[in-house]
């Protein structure tokens, strides 16, 4: 009754038109699109900090000491008598550029550790697997400790090399472990099967089969991981062991003159405080969307 | 085991309450039932009534009405089957009809549902839920996630008994007991303690049962109950529930896609297209006579287990519509070979005598032989010379697996056990057999997707077994495969174009962008897709297309080999049919051999010229077609045979049912001796310690057995 | 069951001596000795042989196999060593902290759980609801919100709305309860609030999916009471991933410890962590992340069993 030769009907519906994927995630994910909005925000103000911020965030002015928010210091001023708000602004800056780079270093590293372990699998995979066990039994902070204790030190372009390894070393094993779990379901779908079967080379089916298809959980995990880091870098800056002075960070900006000031000038600790939860909710919020977008099943 | 049910059944009924409950289990009523059948059954007021019901789901990209204007009935005691492709509402509806539909998505927006006279929508939902389980019990689809795991067996059976019954603990665990018994699993007091994860599929789906009739129900409604089982399993199932809803006289509702199971149970048949019924009545008369182009499309389209190969397959064009954007007017006319300037409209499902209802306009030009009799092209002969293309000798491949979790020990699986067997060249062969019986292994190890333990696989002379990794990925552009699932086998983010035209890319069968381009667009019409179609990403096509673009990209090879793994046992009816038609025109055309692995015996029957069976990863016996399904010499083939339903209610009535006891081994540890011999009807002590090797029991026909 | 408690309890020990390894030998490669730090500081001049002398006395002058198989000997005897600053024995250092330490974080999980479950249950049940709005914003809020700094906020609230701040000196709960609970329950309830809020979110996410599962729908259609179908069925399965997230935050707890215990000037282990390393004193440090290491652990093997009696597929195998 068919005629095999001619080629089966595409369906009398119109033709398929996707509609474009920034709109579909703005209509159907209006919490995440809120807060992308913010991390935007915060991003645009922390690059251009030199024309937004109204005051240099480092001179000191020892006429306006902890002046409360008025009309000239609208979050008011610090022990030094410096702007909390142009703090706030290069603060942003410092926030953002340690947690994105230290996620994106050990979402990377994590995602390729855990694919390697998958597809190689046996005796390799038990080691891997063996390590990132050990590295797990560390709570995250406690790690990044260790590792400050281990490095110190070591600034290049005004970036605390050493900060960024200790924020990013806690995060490859858990990285690792949610990626290794993806790929190594990956590696058993038919599709592998079938790369396999036509004898292609390892590398290939790695980069060209498996990885693509674990992009979704990695992206998910880099959202996630940037609110991570940025709590860790304002929890070691706190302590002291972070991020160091004049550089403005909100964790910073919560210790020192701050913990023995803030109960007589609070508008000290409000604000960055606010600053810290509002970017970490604003991650949260988008990773939190972007998975229920990308893939409603997976959890980290 | 029908008496010993009777048996327990006895038993059963000398529990006062239960005899209360279901004063229609006596004689009389089943007497009525089958003078109300003489009757022509007319004059009995239905047990359920479903009137123009609407289900609308609420989807990302708009409503969707899975259902839409559903009209059919079921009077007392009477099976009837709801048969249709997926997505056809089939068991939307009967989900709506318990209101059990996935809140808050789905809704029912219109229609009535009348249940033993009462309007079962205008209930409050307290009212609902003292219904079900109590009146009207269902059974699901997947038995291996329809039990609660960390509940223990009598605990889920029990429930129903408590909540209805309001019996105390000691007397519902009694009737639990019973119940197990009368669904038979033995040992049921210490069963009862068991959790699901200890049962087996099939044992699941009994307990299911025993759960459905706890209460004694005037209706049972089984959803798909048996299309996760082995096909043995599955003639168990449906025997027990046949057995047992004649007996207590319980009205049952059986929602399934397989033909051969409506003609072999079902009283009354209502076909569903594209959420709508488009034929309903008598089985008999609907298999006889089939009033609607889709049943006759349907009904043909289907390979047959009792006919011989009729050359190529009737099939219905096209797929099922899209239901966010149904077509105006009949919902099959885009399908519909007789369509006419009149299906624009829509036909309404009406009376057409002898208590049957099709919705079609041309109703009654069918009944004068519209559709003729199904073009039965002849048999092309097989093309080539017969040399063998790829033997197999003495196959064997062993898996050591882990047992429990993280601290468990390891087992070996004997997955395949010393197989042999050679395909000619220009041939297909086929591998049957149910889960764990090796045939997928087999297919992996000549593709070395694994590697065998033992034994040769010598393709052209070469052994693929031993050949070097450089070799093997020479010969692979000649060896190819199709899987089961077209959703999984193709990378999901590669557009079909990249996916058919990466090994002409990696094997250098093009040089240019343009050439690939055109290769492909030559290989996907090939296999009857639009060269446009490249673009596209898998997941904007339907089941039927992405399979076919797994043959194309299996094809870019040009290969002389394919290994065929389950191609169709994942797509529906109509586009199994085609799909099966163009393998077999492929095979004609380049002259390819077919390694074709399936579990359904008919479509096996249809498109292989060879056949071999496996159990556990044995061969038990190995044929050429015709002369294996006329005369099976092998009690397991005999058993497979008869367990497979056939789609004709004629055939079905002069067919003893010998559903085969017993379950299906682990693989983990396969019986001693010949593997078969604990469901055997014949076996003896003798099978118990000997193994049967496989020998010529006549010319060209092998047989593991002793008893042959 | 005895077998498999028995067989986790061993697969601890490697975990634990890579742990030890890996600190321990990391902590080593450094520059830097600490003792010079220590006795050159404030820029006091001091010879070198006062340096070795001081070296010697710490051990320190020894192979690192040496140091390594001794500290090894040390944690099986409970013998952990002199820290490299104070000069006193780890174990008197550890031992007069942890307790206020273990105090807050059971605190905390207590308050956290017995808040989490009930909250991510409703949630779940009236998903997309504006109840079920309220709790995801509160939960992810949970995990924005720095606990040092609530921490700052609870005192300052204090202060502003009672004009009382908690007392700054440590009683045992033994001595005085009520000076013990107003100085403790402060921190727990500010590290609790993140814990509160992953436990909730999981609680919800797992139950939410449990719902959607085919034995609800038996369940339902056995014609049981809703209730019955929550409770009975569809939280015993719901509960067995939270419990896996409250046995891992567990640990995280005591890591959020590190930080919050500075904000209320508690003297516990996560400050004295925090000294350790600023003055990388190693010898404390390693025992404090063994220390660590060891309750995480431990914590997941108590995970490990409850699922062992809780789940039937782990059970009987």
């Amino acid at each position: 009754m068919t005629d095999l030769a001619s080629p089966a009907r595409p369906a009398a519906r119109p033709a398929y038109r996707p509609r474009s994927r920034v709109v579909t995630f703005v209509t159907m994910q209006p919490l995440g699109t809120a807060g992308l909005a913010i991390i935007l925000l915060m991003a645009f103000a922390g690059i251009f900090a030199e024309w937004v911020s109204p005051y240099d965030p480092v001179i000191n002015d020892f006429v306006a000491m902890l002046s409360p928010p008025s009309l000239e210091h609208p979050l008011g001023t610090d022990a030094f008598g410096r702007d909390i708000l142009s703090r706030l602004i290069y603060g942003a800056r410092t926030a953002l550029a340690i947690g994105f780079i230290s996620s994106f270093v050990g979402c990377t590293l994590g995602a390729a550790v855990g694919i390697a372990s998958a597809y190689f699998g046996g005796r390799t995979d038990l080691l891997i697997q063996r390590f990132l066990e050990i590295l797990l039994s560390f709570p995250i902070i406690v790690l990044a400790l260790v590792v400050v204790a281990i490095l110190g030190r070591n600034l290049v372009l005004g970036i605390d090399v050493n900060l960024i390894c200790a924020i990013a070393v806690p995060i490859v094993p858990r990285v690792a472990r949610v990626i290794r779990s993806s790929a190594l379901s990956i590696r058993e779908m038919p599709y592998i099967d079938a790369a396999r079967a036509a004898g292609y080379s390892a590398p290939r089916i790695i980069f060209r089969h498996m990885a693509p298809n674990v992009s979704a959980p990695y992206l998910i995990m880099l959202t996630a991981y940037v609110a991570q880091a940025i709590l860790l870098e304002a929890s070691l800056s706190f302590l002291g062991l972070g991020v160091s002075e004049p550089l403005p960070a909100w964790g910073l900006m919560l210790s020192g003159s701050s913990s023995d000031f803030y109960r007589e000038a609070p508008w000290m600790i409000l604000f960055p405080g606010l600053a810290i939860s509002l970017a970490v909710f604003a991650f949260n919020l988008f990773g939190d969307s972007l998975r229920d977008w990308l893939d409603p099943r997976l959890k980290t | 085991m029908p008496s010993q049910v009777t048996y327990k059944l006895y038993g059963l009924l000398q529990r006062p309450r239960v005899m209360q409950a279901s004063t229609s289990l006596s004689p009389t009523n089943v007497s009525e039932r089958e003078a109300f059948a003489e009757a022509g059954g007319a004059a009995i007021a239905p047990l359920v009534a479903v009137d123009g019901l609407e289900v609308a789901f609420a989807t990302a990209r708009g409503q969707v009405k899975a259902v839409d204007g559903v009209t059919w009935a079921v009077r007392p005691g009477e099976t009837m089957a709801l048969v249709g492709e997926s997505g056809s509402g089939k068991s939307v509806s009967a989900l709506a009809l318990m209101r059990l539909l996935g809140r808050p998505a789905g809704r029912i927006v219109g229609g009535r549902i009348t249940f033993d006279g009462r309007d079962l929508l205008s209930l409050s939902e307290s009212e609902m839920r003292a219904l079900r389980g109590r009146a009207l019990a269902m059974i699901f689809q997947e038995p291996m996630t329809s039990l609660n795991p960390i509940l223990s067996i009598g605990l889920q059976i029990m429930e129903p008994l408590r909540v209805h019954l309001g019996m105390n603990e000691a007397a519902a665990r009694s009737r639990a007991a019973e119940l197990l018994r009368l669904v038979g699993i033995p040992d049921a007091e210490r069963r009862l303690d068991q959790f699901p994860h200890q049962f087996s599929g099939g044992m699941r789906q009994r307990v299911m049962i025993a759960i459905g009739l706890a209460c004694d129900p005037k209706l049972l409604i089984a959803d798909e109950p048996t299309t996760a089982l082995d096909v043995t399993i599955q003639a168990q199932i449906l025997e027990l529930m046949k057995d047992l809803s004649r007996r207590l006289g319980i009205t049952l509702i059986l929602i399934t896609h397989n033909l051969g199971i409506v003609a072999r149970y079902a009283d009354r048949v209502a076909v569903m297209y594209a959420g709508r019924v488009v034929e309903e009545g008598p089985a008999g008369a609907l298999f006889a006579a089939p009033r609607h182009p889709y049943t006759i499309g349907l009904l043909r389209s289907v390979p047959r287990l009792d006919q011989p190969r009729r050359g190529r397959l009737a099939t219905i064009e096209g797929a099922p519509p899209n239901l966010l954007a149904p077509p105006e007017g009949c919902r099959f006319a885009p399908r519909c070979p007789y369509r006419i300037a009149a299906c624009a409209i829509d036909p309404p499902l009406r009376e057409i005598g002898d208590d049957r209802r099709s919705a079609c306009h041309r109703v009654a030009e069918i009944a004068n032989g519209l559709a003729g009799d199904a073009d039965a092209a002849t048999l092309p002969a097989a093309v080539g010379v017969a040399r063998p293309l790829l033997e197999i000798r003495g196959l064997t491949k062993h898996f050591r697996v882990k047992v429990g979790g993280i601290v468990g020990g390891s087992a070996m699986v004997r997955a395949v056990q010393d197989v042999s067997f050679s395909i000619d060249a220009g041939r297909t062969l086929g591998l049957v057999g149910e889960s764990g019986c090796g045939k997928t292994t087999v297919g992996r190890t000549i593709l070395r997707l694994e590697d065998a333990t033992a034994g040769q696989v010598l393709f052209e002379g070469e052994d693929l077994v031993t050949v070097s990794r450089s070799r093997m990925n020479r010969l692979r552009t000649d060896i190819q495969v199709i899987f089961q699932d077209p959703y999984s086998s193709l990378n999901p983010r590669m557009t079909v174009g990249t996916i058919v035209a990466e090994p002409l890319r990696v094997y250098g069968k093009v040089r240019s962008r343009e050439e690939a381009r055109a290769r492909t667009a030559t290989l996907l019409e090939q296999v009857g897709l639009l060269p446009d179609m490249a673009e596209r990403y898998p997941h904007q096509l339907s089941g039927g297309q992405r399979q076919r673009v797994g043959i194309a990209r299996a094809l870019a090879m040009e290969p002389k080999f394919i290994v065929c793994d389950e191609p169709v046992s994942a797509l529906d009816v109509s586009i199994q049919g085609q799909i099966i038609n163009l393998l077999d025109e492929l095979q004609q055309r380049l002259g390819l051999t077919y390694l074709f692995i399936a579990h359904d015996l008919a479509v096996v029957r249809h498109i292989s010229h060879r056949i071999v069976v496996m159990y556990l990863g044995r061969i038990m016996e190995m044929a050429e077609r015709d002369a294996l399904y006329e005369k099976p010499f092998h009690p397991y083939t005999r058993a497979l045979l008869d367990a497979a339903p056939i789609p004709d209610p004629v055939v079905e009535r002069g067919r003893a049912s010998r559903a085969l006891t017993g379950e299906l081994p682990s693989p983990l540890a396969p019986p001693s001796g010949c593997v078969f011999h604990t469901r055997c009807p014949l076996a003896t002590a003798e099978c118990k310690a000997t193994i049967p090797p496989l020998r010529e029991v006549a010319p060209g026909r092998f047989a593991a057995c002793i008893k042959v | 069951m005895l077998g498999y408690i028995a067989k986790r309890i061993v697969l601890m020990i490697p975990t634990l001596l890579g742990v030890a390894v890996l600190t321990f030998f990391m902590l080593r490669v450094v520059p830097g000795d600490v003792v010079e730090v220590k006795l050159r500081a404030d820029g006091a001049a001091v010879t070198q042989a006062v340096i070795d002398r001081e070296r010697a006395r710490l051990g320190l002058d020894k192979p690192l196999p040496v140091q390594f198989a001794d500290w090894m000997k040390g944690l099986v005897t409970f013998d952990f060593g002199l820290s490299m600053w104070t000069g006193r024995p780890v174990i008197d250092e550890i031992g007069v902290r942890i307790g206020l330490t273990l105090q807050v974080a059971v605190m905390a999980a207590l308050i956290a759980v017995l808040i989490a479950i009930p909250l991510g249950t409703i949630s779940a049940l009236f998903r997309d609801s504006w109840i079920d709005y309220l709790v995801r914003m509160v939960t992810i809020a949970g995990l924005a919100v720095p606990s040092f700094w609530l921490g700052m906020l609870i005192v300052l609230a204090l202060l502003t709305l009672f004009r009382w701040s908690p007392p700054v000196t440590y009683t045992s709960f033994i001595t005085d309860p009520v000076a013990n609970m107003s100085q403790l329950v402060w921190p727990a309830v500010a590290v609790g609030y993140r814990y509160a809020a992953v436990v909730a979110r999981m609680v919800r996410s797992s139950l939410i999916e449990v719902m959607q599962e085919d034995y609800i729908r038996t369940a339902r259609a056995k014609g049981l009471f809703e209730r019955m179908v929550v409770v009975r069925h569809a939280l015993g399965n719901a509960l067995l991933p939270a419990i896996t997230v409250i046995g891992l935050e567990f640990a995280f707890l005591i890591g959020g410890l590190v930080v919050t215990e500075q904000v209320f000037n508690l003297n516990g282990i996560g400050r004295l962590f925090v000294d350790a390393v600023a003055r990388s004193d190693f010898v404390l440090i390693q025992t404090l992340v063994m220390l660590v290491a060891f309750m995480f652990v431990s914590v997941n093997l108590v995970v490990d069993l409850l699922y062992g009696v809780l789940d039937p597929r782990i059970r009987y195998r």
